[in-house]
């Protein structure tokens, strides 16, 4: 095993576990399904960590990189390589794997080895998509994540679950289509070739690059979702089962934001400053409305849902700040926000596995009944309201200071997240952990196993860690941020 | 006044089925009911016998033959094969089915060789009467299969309309045929294209014509506004005559407008182009929205048939060679996946039951995850999502069309595939997110399984690994017009 594959054994460990469990798994032994899938995701992170150990910070460049020849009749390749970009989505994304493997271990009750089959597959997919340099190869793994997402929520959801699954699909489908319409185009432009580096260096003019942007913008504004297109994630997150809208809220959102650092700034540059302005209000819009939204709803996922929004339109907020600050910001907060989404939907997962209801008002007391679970459930929305200390308050923080190097204004309008997030969250958990136990139910509850713990505390580690240390996760960034910067800054015609 | 024998090598395929089929149509006669299987493997015999013919002679040239009036080049040659392959998949598929429901006659067998007869000729064709010969051959073929099942009076109105309606459309063929030649003075394809070019022929005459031809085309190919027949005949029709249907004669409907449009009416592509414009806008966006209204799954996929053929369009109408490579790969991935849609609903149908509503498929994967996930399969390359051989096939000819400058027209093509992938999801959910209606389990013959996995696993493979397909798609395309 050469440095040289670590990429395509990221990718495909998963996707091979995956195949693994389907083919061994059965109904009668589940024990065996759901070994095999822990061994798997566990392998599956393990290949993904010579990556940061042997990642090169000072370096932008491409590294880890593997290119072969895929299909010469388009001049597709297989080339795959990550920057300080593309490293943390990586590592993210097969960690989480791991946690959504143990959280589904004996919730899942039907057909648990497709459960974990789809999301192991899944999660090499979606591996695919943050590593590959070649537009197409992209755009493969990006539009194939959407099956396994498909059937999770569709399968193992809640009620309404066939009409979210459609929904979200339809959304997210609409977008990639528009974007492979962009992506043959720029293949003519590019001499024809599909690779991502080389659609940077195309040199186009405004008018072209504004339809490109827009057409680039339809897809990664939807996976973030930005609003106006943000309204099939809380259908998707409250039909999801719990590793889906973990795996939804802290991987997938993400892939939005990284292609507009992947493909909207270095390919578009001059578009992405003509439109930088509708690009923030949209961004605050998110940031303040949503977080509005969030305040009145009355079911803890979809609460959460709308946080997720809220927080995503810092990072896009940051991202078109331009200056390394704001993206340095938006990039911490989703790896933040991967940590925090994820957890919270775990704690609500814990309470509905016991409960079955995950409306507010069904629950209060419960810190009486299940105090290490509130511990940990306090301290997550904590994180999530961004106090200092968690790694919650990083991202947003540096994001803010990004924003007022710009615009008074955009600090001021983002800064009320602050108080907005603290109302939503806090008053959540005011309504369900504290006060007097509401009900029967509640007084029966069980505190957290063994096994709920084991995965809430290795996120809360993470978050406090992250949190007191972000310097180990912006390290190697630093380079790659000022290269696109760069990028983003040079005109192109 | 000599008489020299033609140069037979080059039809020796077509020969070798056309006596193979006749000695078929007498033996048959005197092999009882009971070992009709004979029957059934003495067709597959001379399917092998017609593929092993293909494969000698001067692989890789252009060879004419018949004074000119047919060719024989590596296009026909990749595409006789693919409809050869297809047919002999059709015969397995259907072996089943066509005996629970006393088809299990001589006549399937030699009606659908004749019909393969047909589409070889078709594709060989570089004269326009021998082109219309072969149309023909393959029309009242197909005709006859779908009335096939004689007490159905679905499959009779089907078979009816089809009649009909296909000779009206010869009837306009015919016409636009004859006033090409009027204008050019010939019928050899070849000829026409000169005259044509040369610019001495007038105008005015060909492109009325022109609009006969596209017209009589379309019709043969399905697409709007000439598609009314496709949908009554693919749910008319008993499943193993749909089948046979929706495959191997889109393949000659591909040759068709090759050797006519891009053939003989090379030089005025920029009329043709025009209108197939229209037609595959038409096509696309009445196929995919129709489509999603549909309870019966093979008026489904007879739609989705016509929003397919509307994307096949795409490809030639782009008049460049790598369109029409594009358009070929197309067609082949088409029929594959249909072939495997339409094995899959010949697999779960049985005796009294035809399996032919969307809601049958309900609960698949709790009655067969294989089964289902091979319908995962087909459905996700109908959709042209990776990772498929449909996915590779819209590429294709996306970016066929991009290169020939028609940016609004891809986008309009992208946007009408997110339509389609509406009706294909929802074929994925019936099977992973519905309780099943009757938990009978899926029984077939182990032939059939093992060719449909084969079959659905293609889709997968081509993928994964399309370049092969592309390669003998491009190739062709390249040799065959070179010349």
């Amino acid at each position: 095993m050469t440095a040289h594959h670590l990429l395509s054994l990221s990718i495909w460990v998963p996707i091979l576990a995956g195949i693994l469990v389907l083919a061994l798994g059965r109904d009668s032994n589940p024990g065996l399904t759901r070994g095999v899938a822990l061994v798997g995701a566990l392998l599956g992170f393990l290949v993904t960590l010579p990556l940061y150990t042997g990642f090169i910070n000072a370096s932008a460049a491409m590294q880890f990189e593997e290119a072969y020849r895929w299909i010469p009749a388009f001049n597709i390749t297989y080339h795959l390589g990550i920057d300080g970009i593309s490293l943390w989505f990586v590592l993210l994304n097969s960690f989480m794997t791991i946690l959504v493997v143990i959280a589904g271990w004996i919730v899942i009750e039907k057909r648990q080895a497709q459960y974990m089959a789809a999301f192991l597959i899944m999660s090499g997919l979606i591996n695919g998509v943050f590593v590959s340099l070649d537009a197409i190869l992209f755009y493969v793994f990006f539009e194939a994540m959407l099956i396994p997402m498909y059937l999770i929520i569709g399968v193992w959801g809640g009620p309404r679950r066939v009409y979210a699954s459609i929904k979200f699909f339809l959304y997210t489908l609409l977008g990639s289509l528009l974007m492979l319409a962009a992506f043959i185009y720029l293949y003519f432009e590019a001499g024809e070739s599909f690779e991502i580096l080389k659609f940077q260096a195309v040199a186009l003019p405004l008018g072209v690059q504004i339809l490109i942007f827009i057409a680039f913008f339809m897809s990664f504004a939807v996976k973030v979702p930005m609003w106006p297109v943000h309204t099939w994630l809380p259908d998707a997150h409250v039909e999801a089962p719990t590793g889906g809208s973990v795996i939804l809220a802290a991987i997938t959102l993400k892939i939005g934001a990284y292609g507009f650092l992947r493909f909207n700034l270095p390919i578009t540059p001059d578009a992405s400053h003509a439109l930088a302005g509708t690009m923030i209000t949209l961004s605050l819009i998110a940031v303040v409305y949503i977080g509005l939204v969030a305040l009145v709803q009355q079911d803890m996922k979809k609460l959460v849902a709308y946080s997720s929004i809220s927080h995503m339109g810092f990072v896009t907020l940051g991202i078109f700040l331009f200056n390394p600050m704001g993206m340095e910001g938006g990039l911490l907060q989703m790896i933040s926000h991967g940590f925090i989404s994820g957890a919270m939907f775990l704690c609500i997962g814990v309470l509905y596995d016991r409960m079955h209801t995950r409306q507010i008002a069904d629950y209060g007391g419960v810190a009486n009944t299940m105090p290490k679970f509130a511990t940990f459930m306090v301290l997550f929305s904590m994180a999530n309201a961004g106090l200092p200390g968690t790694s919650g308050f990083i991202g947003e923080f540096i994001v803010v200071l990004g924003a007022i190097q710009v615009n008074f204004w955009y600090a001021t309008l983002a800064a009320t997240t602050l108080v907005l997030g603290a109302a939503y969250t806090l008053w959540m958990v005011k309504r369900v952990i504290f006060g007097e136990v509401a009900n029967d139910h509640v007084a029966a509850l069980k505190d957290i196993s063994g096994r709920e713990f084991l995965f809430l505390i290795i996120l809360a580690l993470l978050v406090l860690g992250m949190g007191l240390y972000p310097k180990l996760f912006s390290e190697p960034m630093h380079a790659s941020v000022l290269q696109l910067i760069e990028q983003a800054s040079t005109p192109k015609f | 006044m000599t008489f020299a024998t033609p140069n037979l090598v080059p039809a020796y395929p077509e020969i070798f089925l056309l006596v193979a089929l006749s000695a078929l149509l007498i033996a048959d006669l005197f092999i009882s009911e009971s070992k009709r299987f004979l029957t059934y493997a003495y067709a597959q015999l001379a399917l092998v016998g017609t593929a092993g013919f293909l494969l000698i002679g001067s692989l890789g040239q252009v060879v004419t033959t018949f004074n000119g009036s047919f060719v024989d080049d590596p296009m026909a040659r990749t595409l006789k094969m693919i409809s050869v392959l297809t047919v002999s998949f059709v015969l397995a598929y259907s072996r089943d089915y066509i005996q629970s429901r006393g088809l299990f006659k001589g006549e399937f067998f030699v009606l659908i060789l004749f019909a393969l007869l047909g589409i070889m000729v078709m594709i060989s064709a570089n004269h326009f009467l021998v082109l219309y010969l072969g149309l023909e051959l393959l029309s009242l073929s197909l005709a006859s299969l779908i009335a096939l099942q004689r007490d159905s009076s679905v499959a009779t109105e089907a078979a009816m309309k089809y009649f009909v309606l296909a000779a009206l459309a010869s009837g306009m063929l015919l016409y636009g045929l004859s006033m090409i030649y009027g204008a050019t003075g010939t019928l050899q394809m070849a000829e026409v294209a000169n005259v044509i070019a040369q610019g001495n022929a007038d105008p005015g005459i060909l492109v009325l014509g022109l609009v006969f031809m596209v017209a009589g085309l379309s019709f043969k190919l399905g697409v709007v506004p000439f598609h009314m027949w496709v949908p009554d005949v693919y749910e008319g029709a008993p499943t193993a005559v749909t089948l046979f249907v929706s495959t191997a004669p889109k393949i000659a409907g591909f040759a068709f407008f090759m050797r006519l449009l891009a053939g003989a009416m090379g030089p005025m592509i920029a009329d043709w182009q025009s209108m197939l414009i229209i037609v595959s806008v038409l096509s696309m966006l009445v196929g995919n929205v129709t489509a999603i209204a549909q309870t019966n799954l093979k008026r489904m996929l007879a739609y989705s048939t016509i929003a397919h053929m509307g994307f096949l369009l795409l490809g030639i109408l782009s008049g460049t060679l790598g369109g029409y490579a594009a358009a070929m790969f197309y067609v082949v991935t088409y029929v594959l996946t249909s072939l495997a849609a339409f094995g899959l609903i010949l697999l779960m149908s049985r005796e009294g039951f035809e399996a032919d509503q969307l809601n049958d498929l309900k609960g698949l994967n709790k009655r067969s995850p294989w089964y289902a996930f091979l319908m995962l399969l087909i459905m996700i390359s109908m959709a042209g999502i990776p990772v498929s051989a449909g996915f590779f096939a819209k590429l294709s000819v996306l970016s066929a069309a991009l290169d020939a400058g028609l940016t609004w027209l891809v986008v309009v093509a992208v946007l009408m595939s997110l339509i389609g992938a509406f009706y294909y999801l929802r074929v994925v959910k019936l099977m992973y997110m519905d309780e099943p209606e009757d938990d009978t389990p899926i029984v077939g013959e182990s032939d059939h399984r093992l060719l449909l996995s084969i079959n659905a696993l293609t889709l997968l493979a081509l993928g994964i690994i399309p370049q092969p397909l592309i390669d003998l798609c491009t190739a062709s395309i390249a040799q065959s017009l070179r010349g």
